[in-house]
C-alpha cells in the first residue's frame, strides 16, 4: 500500500509560521530599540553633564600645541608640535614594542614548546617549570619587577659597565655603541619589552606543544620507517601539521600581546595609552581620548587579524 | 644441501617497570648531545639554586628591624619588611582593629566559589546561598547594623583583589549567557547586536576600559547620580569579561548536539524550555573548565585596577612601601611576597581546571 502524499500545509500552520515570522520581528526591533535608546540616553544626559560643567569637546585640540616633552620615540618630536602628533609618537612606541614582543615571544615560546618533547628529562623539566612560574603571575607585576630590577641593578650613569667593548650598560639603558646619540634601549622599553615577551612566551609555548601533540604518532612513526632523520621528521612531517593547529590561537596571543602593551603607562613608557591619558588630563578631554585609544586598539586588531588570517590559509590543509 | 636451519635466540623480556639506572639512561644520557645537556642544566641549576638559597634563607634577615636589612642589602632578603607591612599589603588601609572582618568575608567568598564550581552542588540551595553571601560579604566589609562603617576607598588587598575577581565574574556569567545565545540567535537584528559587542570589547585593552569606567563614566549619568568609584571598576570589568565569557559560553553551546534540541521540539519543549532544561545544563557543564581559566586570568588582570587608584594587592604593595622612606629600598622583596601568593592561587586553580577537564574527558569517553 503506498503512502499517501502529505497534503498542503494547512491554512492553521500557514498562519502559524506567520505569526512566529512577525514576533522574530517585533522581538528584534524591540531589541533595536533598547540599544538605541540606551545610545541616546548616554550621549544626552554625557552632553548635559559637559554643558554644566564646562567641559569643551571635539577633535580640535589634536592641533593645538602638546607642551609636554616624550621621553623616546623612533619620530622625531617636541614639546611645541601638536597634540596629533604626540599621539602618532605613541603608537610608533606602541607598534615598537608590541613588534619585537611578537617576535621574541614567538622564538622563545617556540623552543620551549618544543622543549616539552625532549628526550632530556631536565630540559623538559626547565620548560615545564618556566611556563608555570611565568604564566600565573600577573603581566603588571612582572613588568612593575623588571623595571626595578633594571634601574636598580644596572650600573650608575658615569660609571657604566661595557660588554665586548661596544654594549654600554648604565641606568640610561643599554646603548649600542660608545657614542653620544649611539641607539639606545630605555630602561623602561626593556621592561615592558621583557613583561610582555616572557610572560607571552609561557602561552605560546603551551599553544606550540599542545599543537605538536595532537598530531597523531602514526605520523612520526611512519616518516620514520621511511628512514628520514628525526630532525626532518620534525620539520617535514610534524611541524607542517602542527602548524594547522598552533595558528588560529597564535594570533588570539599576539593579539593580547598588542592589548597588553598598554600596560606600559604603569613604567611610563611612552606609548598610546600613557601619551592619551596625559593628553587628558591636560585637556580634560576624556571622552575624546579614550575613544582614540580604543579605535586605535581595533585597528591593530582588526590589521593583526587580516595578516594572520592570510598565514593561516597558507598553513591549512590544501584541498584539491 | 640447504644449510641447517636455526633458531635465532628469544629476545629477554622487557623489564616489567624500569629501573632507576634505565631511567637515567633513557632520560638524562640517551646521547652525547642529550648527556652534555645534562650536565650544562644540573651545573646553572645548581648554582641558581645557590645563589637564591644564600641570598633569601642563609644571609636573609627575617626580624622586622630597618637597620639590620640595611646592612645586609645585597646579600641577603629582608622578610622583615613582610612582617613589618604585611597587613598593610595585604588588607590595604582597612582600620587594623577591624581586621578580622574582611578576612573572614574573603573566606566565606572564596568558600562559595569552590562550592560553586563543584557540579554535584548545583541546586537551588547554590542560587539562595550566592545573595546571601554576597550581602554577608557587603555587610562585613562595609558596616553597618552593629559594624563601624568602614568606606569603600578603605578596602584594598587580598580582600579587594578576591572581591573584584569574584563580583565581575558573578555578574558577567548571566550576561554572558545572553549574549552567547543571543549571537547563536536566528534573529540577524539580535544576532549582529551581540556579534559587534564582543568583537568591540575584545578588541580594546582592560586598561582603556577601566579609564572610561573612571573617566568617563561619571559623565554618562544624571549629574550628583555617579557612584562611587568601586562600583564604576565592578561594571566596567562585569562588561569587559562578559565578552570573553560570552564566547566561552558559545563554544560550549555549540558542542551540544542538534539532535537534543531537535529531540526536545519533538516532545513539545518551546525554544525557551529547550534552552532550559536541555541545552544550557549540558553546555554549561562543558565549559566549567575554561570558565576556571578565565576566572585565573580575570584574577591577574585586577592587579589594572591600580593604574585607577584602587589598591587591591598590587597597588596596596606601592601604598605600604612607596611613603616609608626606612623600608621603601626593599621593594623586590615585597613583589616578590605578592608575586608567591599570585601564584599560590592561579596554579591551585589551573590544576583544579585541569582534573575537571581530564573527568569530564573520561565521562564524554563512557
Amino acid at each position: 500500500m503506498a503512502i499517501a502524499p502529505r497534503p498542503a500545509p494547512s491554512r492553521r500552520a500557514k498562519a502559524a509560521s506567520a505569526r512566529a515570522r512577525r514576533r522574530s520581528a517585533f522581538y528584534q526591533l524591540l531589541a533595536v530599540a533598547a540599544v538605541a535608546l540606551l545610545a541616546w540616553w548616554l550621549a544626552s544626559t554625557t552632553l548635559q553633564n559637559m554643558r554644566l560643567r564646562g567641559i569643551q569637546s571635539g577633535f580640535d585640540f589634536l592641533w593645538a600645541p602638546a607642551g609636554f616633552e616624550i621621553g623616546e620615540g623612533l619620530l622625531p618630536y617636541q614639546s611645541t608640535d601638536a597634540y596629533w602628533r604626540a599621539f602618532l609618537a605613541g603608537l610608533v612606541n606602541t607598534l615598537r614594542v608590541g613588534v619585537s614582543g611578537i617576535v621574541a615571544c614567538t622564538v622563545l615560546g617556540t623552543a620551549l614548546g618544543a622543549g616539552r618533547f625532549s628526550a632530556n628529562a631536565i630540559v623538559r623539566g626547565v620548560c615545564w617549570g618556566y611556563v608555570e612560574l611565568f604564566r600565573n603571575i600577573p603581566l603588571l607585576l612582572q613588568m612593575l619587577t623588571w623595571y626595578l630590577v633594571l634601574t636598580q641593578f644596572l650600573p650608575p650613569i658615569d660609571e657604566p659597565a661595557r660588554i665586548a667593548g661596544w654594549i654600554v650598560m648604565s641606568k640610561n639603558g643599554v646603548a649600542f655603541g660608545a657614542g653620544e646619540d649611539s641607539p639606545t634601549l630605555s630602561p623602561e622599553f626593556l621592561a615592558v619589552l621583557l613583561g610582555l615577551s616572557l610572560y607571552t612566551a609561557a602561552f605560546v609555548a603551551e599553544i606550540v606543544r599542545a599543537g605538536i601533540a595532537a598530531v597523531p604518532r602514526g605520523q612520526m612513526e611512519a616518516a620514520s620507517a621511511l628512514g628520514l632523520p628525526s630532525r626532518r621528521v620534525m620539520r617535514l612531517v610534524v611541524l607542517p601539521q602542527a602548524l594547522r593547529i598552533i595558528v588560529p590561537p597564535l594570533t588570539s596571543q599576539y593579539l593580547n600581546l598588542i592589548k597588553n602593551s598598554s600596560l606600559a603607562v604603569a613604567v611610563g613608557y611612552p606609548d598610546l595609552v600613557s601619551i592619551a591619558n596625559t593628553s587628558l588630563n591636560q585637556t580634560g578631554r576624556a571622552v575624546e581620548c579614550i575613544t582614540i585609544i580604543m579605535a586605535v586598539y581595533l585597528a591593530l586588531s582588526l590589521l593583526i587579524s587580516v595578516l594572520m588570517n592570510r598565514v593561516n590559509r597558507g598553513a591549512a590543509i590544501k584541498e584539491r | 644441501m640447504a644449510a641447517p636451519m636455526s633458531f635465532i635466540d628469544a629476545r629477554p623480556p622487557p623489564a616489567r617497570r624500569p629501573d632507576a639506572r634505565s631511567w637515567l639512561r633513557e632520560n638524562l644520557f640517551s646521547s652525547a648531545g642529550s648527556t652534555l645537556a645534562t650536565l650544562l642544566f644540573a651545573a646553572l641549576l645548581a648554582w641558581a639554586a645557590a645563589v637564591v638559597l644564600g641570598w633569601a634563607v642563609v644571609h636573609a634577615v627575617w626580624v622586622a628591624d630597618a637597620d639590620e636589612c640595611q646592612a645586609a642589602r645585597g646579600i641577603g632578603a629582608c622578610w622583615g619588611v613582610i612582617a613589618e607591612k604585611g597587613r598593610l599589603i595585604l588588607l590595604g588601609r582597612y582600620p587594623a582593629d577591624e581586621s578580622w572582618r574582611p578576612v573572614t568575608a574573603t573566606v566565606l567568598l572564596l568558600g562559595l566559589v569552590v562550592a560553586s564550581c563543584n557540579r554535584r552542588l548545583w541546586n537551588s540551595w547554590l542560587a539562595l546561598l550566592w545573595p546571601a553571601v554576597s550581602a554577608l560579604y557587603l555587610w562585613l566589609m562595609g558596616g553597618g547594623a552593629g559594624l563601624s562603617r568602614v568606606a569603600t576607598d578603605l578596602w584594598g588587598g587580598l580582600p579587594l583583589t578576591v572581591m573584584l575577581t569574584v563580583a565581575s565574574l558573578a555578574l558577567a556569567f548571566p550576561l554572558a549567557i545572553v549574549i552567547a545565545l543571543g549571537r547563536r540567535s536566528t534573529m540577524p537584528a539580535v544576532r549582529t547586536l551581540c556579534i559587534a559587542y564582543v568583537e568591540l570589547v575584545r578588541g580594546v585593552p582592560l586598561i582603556s576600559v577601566l579609564f572610561m569606567a573612571s573617566f568617563m563614566f561619571p559623565l554618562f549619568v544624571p549629574p550628583g547620580h555617579s557612584p562611587d568609584v568601586l562600583v564604576r571598576v565592578v561594571i566596567g570589568i562585569t562588561l569587559f569579561a562578559a565578552a570573553y565569557m560570552a564566547e566561552i559560553v558559545r563554544g560550549g553551546l555549540q558542542s551540544v548536539p542538534r539532535g537534543q534540541v531537535e529531540a526536545a521540539a519533538s516532545i513539545g519543549l518551546t525554544w525557551w524550555q529547550a534552552q532550559r532544561k536541555i541545552v544550557l545544563p549540558q553546555a554549561l557543564a562543558a565549559v566549567v573548565p575554561p570558565i576556571v581559566n578565565n576566572f585565573i586570568s580575570l584574577f591577574k588582570d585586577t592587579s589594572l585596577v591600580t593604574i585607577v587608584s584602587l589598591y587591591e594587592l598590587t597597588g596596596a604593595l606601592s601604598l605600604a612601601l612607596d611613603s616609608d622612606p626606612n623600608w621603601r629600598p626593599f621593594k623586590a622583596e615585597g613583589y616578590l611576597f605578592i608575586a608567591a601568593i599570585y601564584f599560590v592561587f592561579c596554579f591551585a586553580m589551573s590544576r583544579y581546571s585541569l582534573r575537571l577537564e581530564q573527568r569530564l574527558a573520561r565521562s564524554h569517553g563512557r
